[in-house]
């Protein structure tokens, strides 16, 4: 943190001209989709299903772990409808069951149970289930015709009928205590079967009448190697319950409807010529086609990572039979289509590929012409399920789709012989952080650039080099118009300008950008601001589940031929060890730069505004000693820091201590303690500590007030907005606080406590304000309160700010408002000068971003309206804040659960780039003071150059005519 | 301490408005310490400490008492002793090679006196040294305390604040510290002002007059509407069978 900040010259006639701007329009019709776009995902898929068989069929239904439901086209990939439930284990989709026209879903861990029509998607019904955690749920048929539904729980069992939902029983399990009841089974007998376990003790098999829910037999089979019948058995043929023990390396059999009491008998793998990869748990991959039939005889066993077999039961029903031996591979699947069931089996083919080949289930025969190779990305995740979609084709055999779905979410949906028909990048649900990054120039412009950067080598070669780097740029444009000649005689939709990564280049205003988005399992995207095509992805495989990132860009796309550099801090919240990932945001390329060692936890990264000799930002990288690492570490970033090391402050947070501590650099790279603030934890913890953005630019230094005077913004670059609520949850009793720390000082610029208000706060902290949203316990409403802070009518030292020399506490204004809606996220524009005036950009839990201006949000605006407000254009103070439709920036592009919300200056002032994301990915341009800088689309060109040349050729004939009078009144 | 608990008067008093640089303005003509250390107070004292040295190693040394004093009026005073002439000197070679001055305030309660003993810790804040010494000692320590009465932070700053590299020839002005001490409490962030809205609201509306009564549409046109009704009445009693045509023609 560098202590002081040149301050620019003041203008004061922007602030005034650009208050007349106040409220930005909403867009035209015709402009629908021209600015922005929409992206719209769905999580990582945890069950799918496709539609009824046949070739023609275009549906496909999926259910997420970010608790959707939603159908794809599976001509497409596009999204045909979906539903999103509420986050949380509250809409946690347990299990998600299709038959026919009907889509069955547990959901909230056997709270509801719904039926949807996978037609429409529309809710065909839902019934609230009794309490209790849900086991599993099965289609249950009575006479051949599947017409119920049965829900286990932990301690009871009911059915519902599919067509309305009604319960038709309920039933508690005996000796639900003791007995874990895991699996329920209907092979189309009058019974229901319910499968309990005693881990290490016995099995219990119960069977339910399905007439009245009556128990016809309940047996106790001995089985002291069981521990779960979930992991470990699947239902096979007949009935048979098959059972896999790692400890014994043996397979259990046990016929589930036997009259008298049954045992298991145990057939060892040794006796089936099979192995077991050391250390793996064997798998059983079992297949029951049809709800009303009993399970397929034959199912899969996994005996190692890579290592499958397809096993037969005989019809005797203990004996087993191998069909065929499945080495390499990664994942088998069942698939049925009318009477015939195949497996579709992943083998690895070459470094580029995998190879997906059907198998006849009852022989184990490879069916012919049915390969289809899935492409293995280089920087993608490896396979991890597969999703086979089985059809008979017109000559009676089969053919089939495939939908693999990979360790990065992605879904990829593959067609014979093995066109990728489309692929579904689902990591982007859960984006974490992402920055924007400007596009270099074309290969032309950067020559030219180039020569400059170059060492002088004489008068006449830098001629030379002019000149032909004149003629480059010159045989360019001459392309660029033959090419425009040449469209133009295209009808229009022809032409079309496909992005790709090598055309890539930067516009007239900076207006298209790279946007690096880094998502929370890990997979790094390179994305078109312009056109939302996904330019570039990279997997980064061992990253933790619960990881924070932080994506830092160390070099721009300034510093040619440099190339620009993004660095990903990748840190375990566990352990908080760290880990660097260095990358090229415009191509998405790791370098191959000597990254430090980092053995041992990092508590905090700053970014310096010292570069090193190849223009590279120096990050800082803080250990729980208190140790420094630079990176990059060369000689002359050491150097640098060494004589900058007393003037580098950082600060510390430890918000479960209550602490916030300062230290200073010293020119051995250890750092000392320089100030400390405790804030009792027993009182308020501390939530959210924000500084400003440090690409933000404050164009005019004061706000011009009605009798001319101007008052002078605190803008302290090193200021921190830190947020706390009260521990004390009571409604009358609790707090939220808001302190304004100086992060080099330590000082306590400002401390205001809300009453009786509670978090979640989202807060905006930007040039000399700070606005925060909060709910009122007292009156059950959400606020925002703003404050803005003031050096007063004169400046301390107007040319350098210095935390150390600013001994005046700056004047605070606050004042507050009601929102009449909850908010989801907020975020300030920004602009390439800070000339434009500002608004907040408010994420609303429908989706809708509301683009506010700042203005509304003014403490100075006054409860009595005077001379001097008018002049000021302050508006009169009114407590409720309103939400007009036409400030919905996204108009009807909702974006689905927005979690944050970002900005970025384009090369027009007027004009800032803003990125919605959540589940959703929206991208857009906002111009908070209106287009100033740009003429509009239907600007009348040619009236203006024709009224322009009229009036040349008058002044011209009106000269000529003038002269000629001259000439004649001098002759009379 | 008058002038402290004016200002924090005037802070509770007014609490959209905050006016910390006023708060400033009045306490540098607040009196300067080390007079009226006799008084009585039922208050507490805690250790204010402070460390200058070349190498930057924090070494706490004794620098005064700070006298709290907590309930309704929080007040603070600060009795200190001059420093001696090896501090001096050693203030200003810190002061040379632009080191650092801190203090420090253990952390205590102003207002539960049985938990100022269980906490554990301190507050610290700093100053550059060549500024103490450029002021002539004249610095400005400020406590903040939070909504419970726990000291959350302390800082510290001189007037003036900038190191403009003058020498401070004079010794005696390095000899007592010219202190101005506040104590500030949490200011209460100022909840929606509907109040003051629906009122003013109401004063328009009597400013642009009262509006006219509501009266009911027979009270309004009674006079046009009784002689319209006599005349029908009467015209009907005469002709029935005039209006019935009268009637059909229009249809």
């Amino acid at each position: 943190m560098k202590s002081s900040v040149k301050m620019a010259k003041l203008t004061s006639l922007f602030v005034i001209l650009l208050s007349f701007f106040c409220i930005s329009e909403a867009v035209f019709e015709d402009q629908v989709g021209k600015f922005d776009w929409r992206q719209q995902y769905v999580g990582k898929t945890l069950f799918a299903h496709f539609e009824s068989n046949t070739q023609s069929s275009k549906k496909m239904f999926v259910a997420t772990d970010k608790n959707i439901f939603a159908s794809f086209n599976s001509r497409t990939g596009d999204l045909l409808w979906r539903h999103v439930d509420k986050t949380g284990p509250e809409g946690t989709i347990d299990i998600l069951l299709l038959h026919g026209q009907d889509a069955l879903m547990v959901v909230g861990d056997g709270r509801l149970l719904r039926s949807w029509d996978t037609n429409i998607g529309g809710l065909n019904w839902e019934v609230v289930l009794d309490t209790g955690s849900f086991q599993a749920a099965c289609f249950v048929a009575i006479q051949d015709t599947v017409k119920l539904v049965a829900v286990l729980k932990k301690a009871a069992i009911s059915l519902h009928y599919l067509s309305n939902g009604h319960q038709k029983w309920v039933e508690n399990l005996p000796d639900s205590d003791a007995v874990q009841y895991q699996a329920v089974y209907s092979g189309g007998e009058e019974e229901v079967y319910v499968l309990g376990v005693v881990p290490n003790s016995h099995l219990t098999i119960i069977a339910y009448s399905l007439e009245d829910g009556e128990i016809i037999k309940q047996r106790s089979v001995e089985a002291s190697w069981l521990s779960s019948v979930e992991s470990s058995c699947v239902v096979v043929g007949q009935g048979v319950l098959m059972c896999v023990d790692p400890a014994t390396l043996a397979l259990y059999t046990l016929p589930i409807q036997a009259e008298e009491t049954p045992e298991f008998s145990q057939i060892l793998l040794q006796s089936l010529d099979l192995e077991v990869s050391p250390g793996f748990q064997p798998v059983l991959v079992s297949s029951q086609p049809h709800p009303a039939r009993s399970p397929l005889s034959e199912f899969f066993l996994q005996l190692g990572p890579d290592h499958h077999v397809l096993l037969q039961l005989n019809a005797d029903g203990y004996t087993i039979a191998p069909l065929r031996d499945f080495q390499p591979a990664f994942l088998v699947s069942f698939a049925t289509t009318g009477k015939k069931t195949v497996a579709a089996v992943m083998t690895p083919k070459n470094e580029t590929a995998c190879a997906i080949n059907l198998f006849s289930v009852d022989s184990g025969r490879r069916l012919l012409d049915t390969t289809v190779l899935f492409p293995l990305e280089p920087n993608g995740g490896k396979p991890h399920m597969l999703y086979v979609h089985a059809f008979l084709k017109k000559d009676d055999s089969v053919g089939y789709r495939v939908l693999v779905q990979t360790q990065d979410h992605a879904l990829t949906f593959i067609q014979q012989p093995g066109r990728v028909v489309w692929t579904r990048e689902e990591a982007l649900a859960d984006v974490v952080t992402m920055e924007m990054v400007d596009l270099p120039l074309t290969g032309t412009q950067a020559e030219l650039e180039g020569e400059f950067g170059k060492k002088a080598d004489g008068l006449f070669p830098m001629v030379l080099k002019r000149l032909s780097s004149q003629v480059t740029l010159l045989q360019a444009w001459l392309a660029h118009l033959w090419k425009l000649f040449y469209e133009a005689r295209k009808p229009r939709s022809q032409v079309k300008n496909e992005v790709t990564i090598e055309t890539l280049s930067r516009d007239e205003f900076n207006l298209q950008k790279m946007m690096v988005m880094v998502t929370a399992s890990g997979k790094l995207f390179g994305i078109d601001s312009k056109s939302g095509s996904i330019l570039w992805k990279h997997y980064l495989e061992n990253v933790q589940p619960n990881a924070a990132f932080k994506l830092i860009v160390q070099r721009t796309t300034a510093h040619f031929p440099h190339p620009p550099q993004c660095t990903l801090l990748i840190k375990d919240k566990d352990t908080g060890l760290a880990t660097l990932h260095v990358f090229n945001p415009i191509f998405g390329r790791k370098s191959h730069i000597a990254l430090p060692a980092l053995p041992r936890p990092i508590l905090q990264s700053l970014l310096l505004p010292v570069i090193d000799q190849d223009y590279a930002k120096v990050l800082l990288l803080v250990d729980d000693q208190y140790k420094v690492t630079a990176f990059p570490s060369t000689k002359n970033v050491l150097q640098q820091l060494q004589e900058m090391a007393s003037s580098i402050f950082f600060y510390l947070i430890r918000s479960e201590h209550g602490n916030l501590s300062g230290f200073r650099l010293r020119k051995d790279l250890s750092t000392e303690r320089i100030w400390e603030v405790v804030l009792p934890t027993e009182v308020q913890k501390i939530v959210a500590v924000k500084g400003k953005r440090p690409n933000e630019h404050v164009h005019s230094q004061g706000r011009v007030m009605g009798d001319r005077s101007v008052l002078y913004k605190y803008l302290n670059p090193n200021l921190l907005a830190v947020v706390t609520e009260s521990t004390d949850a009571h409604p009358e009793r609790a707090f939220v606080g808001v302190f304004l720390v100086d992060g080099v000082t330590g000082r306590i610029i400002h401390e205001a406590v809300q009453r009786k208000a509670r978090g979640p706060v989202h807060f905006v902290h930007s040039e000399n304000w700070v606005v925060y949203e909060y709910w009122n316990t007292k009156s059950r409403r959400n606020e925002f309160s703003v404050l803005e802070l003031f050096e007063g009518t004169e400046l301390y030292n107007s040319t350098v700010f210095s935390s150390l020399d600013r001994p005046h506490l700056p004047q605070v204004l606050q004042q507050t408002y009601i929102f009449p809606s909850p908010i989801t996220t907020m975020e300030a524009t920004l602009t390439e000068k800070g000339i434009t005036s500002r608004h907040l950009l408010v994420g609303l839990p429908s989706g809708a971003i509301l683009s506010l201006p700042k203005m509304f949000l003014d403490p100075r605006r006054p409860e009595v309206v005077t001379e001097h407000s008018r002049e000021e254009n302050l508006i009169p103070y009114a407590p409720e804040m309103p939400i007009r439709t036409e400030w919905f920036i996204n108009y009807n592009q909702t974006v689905a659960r927005v979690k944050g919300i970002y900005t970025a200056p384009s090369g027009l002032e007027s004009t800032c780039l803003v990125v919605a994301y959540g589940l959703d990915i929206y991208q857009t341009r906002v111009y908070p003071s209106k287009q100033f800088d740009v003429l509009k689309d239907d600007y009348d060109y040619v009236l203006i150059s024709s009224v322009l040349f009229a009036l040349f050729f008058a002044t011209m004939i009106s000269k000529r005519l003038a002269q000629v009078k001259l000439l004649n009144r001098a002759w009379r | 301490m008058a002038s402290v608990s004016r200002s924090f008067l005037l802070l509770s008093i007014i609490p959209t408005i905050l006016i910390l640089c006023a708060d400033f303005a009045c306490c540098n003509t607040g009196r300067k310490t080390g007079d009226g250390l006799d008084t009585d107070f039922s208050g507490f004292s805690v250790p204010l400490e402070h460390s200058f040295e070349v190498d930057d190693v924090s070494r706490f040394r004794m620098r005064g008492a700070l006298q709290l004093r907590g309930g309704r009026e929080t007040s603070v005073s600060l009795s200190q002793s001059q420093l001696s002439e090896e501090d001096r000197n050693n203030l200003k070679e810190v002061a040379a090679v632009d080191g650092l001055y801190k203090i420090r305030v253990p952390r205590v309660s102003l207002t539960d006196r049985q938990t100022e003993r269980q906490m554990d810790g301190y507050l610290t804040a700093f100053v550059r040294a060549c500024s103490l010494v450029e002021s002539h000692l004249s610095d400005v320590i400020t406590l903040h305390t939070d909504v419970s009465g726990y000291l959350i932070g302390v800082s510290i700053v001189t007037i003036p604040g900038a190191c403009r590299g003058t020498e401070v020839e004079d010794e005696v002005d390095l000899e007592a510290f010219n202190t101005t001490l506040t104590i500030i409490p949490p200011t209460n962030a100022p909840q929606p002002e509907t109040a003051l809205f629906i009122e003013r609201m109401d004063i328009e509306h009597e400013k642009r007059g009262k509006p006219q009564e509501q009266k009911s549409f027979f009270a309004k046109y009674w006079m046009y509407i009784v002689p319209l009704v006599l005349f029908l009445m009467m015209s009907g009693a005469q002709d029935q069978s005039g209006v019935g045509a009268a009637n059909g023609g229009g249809r």
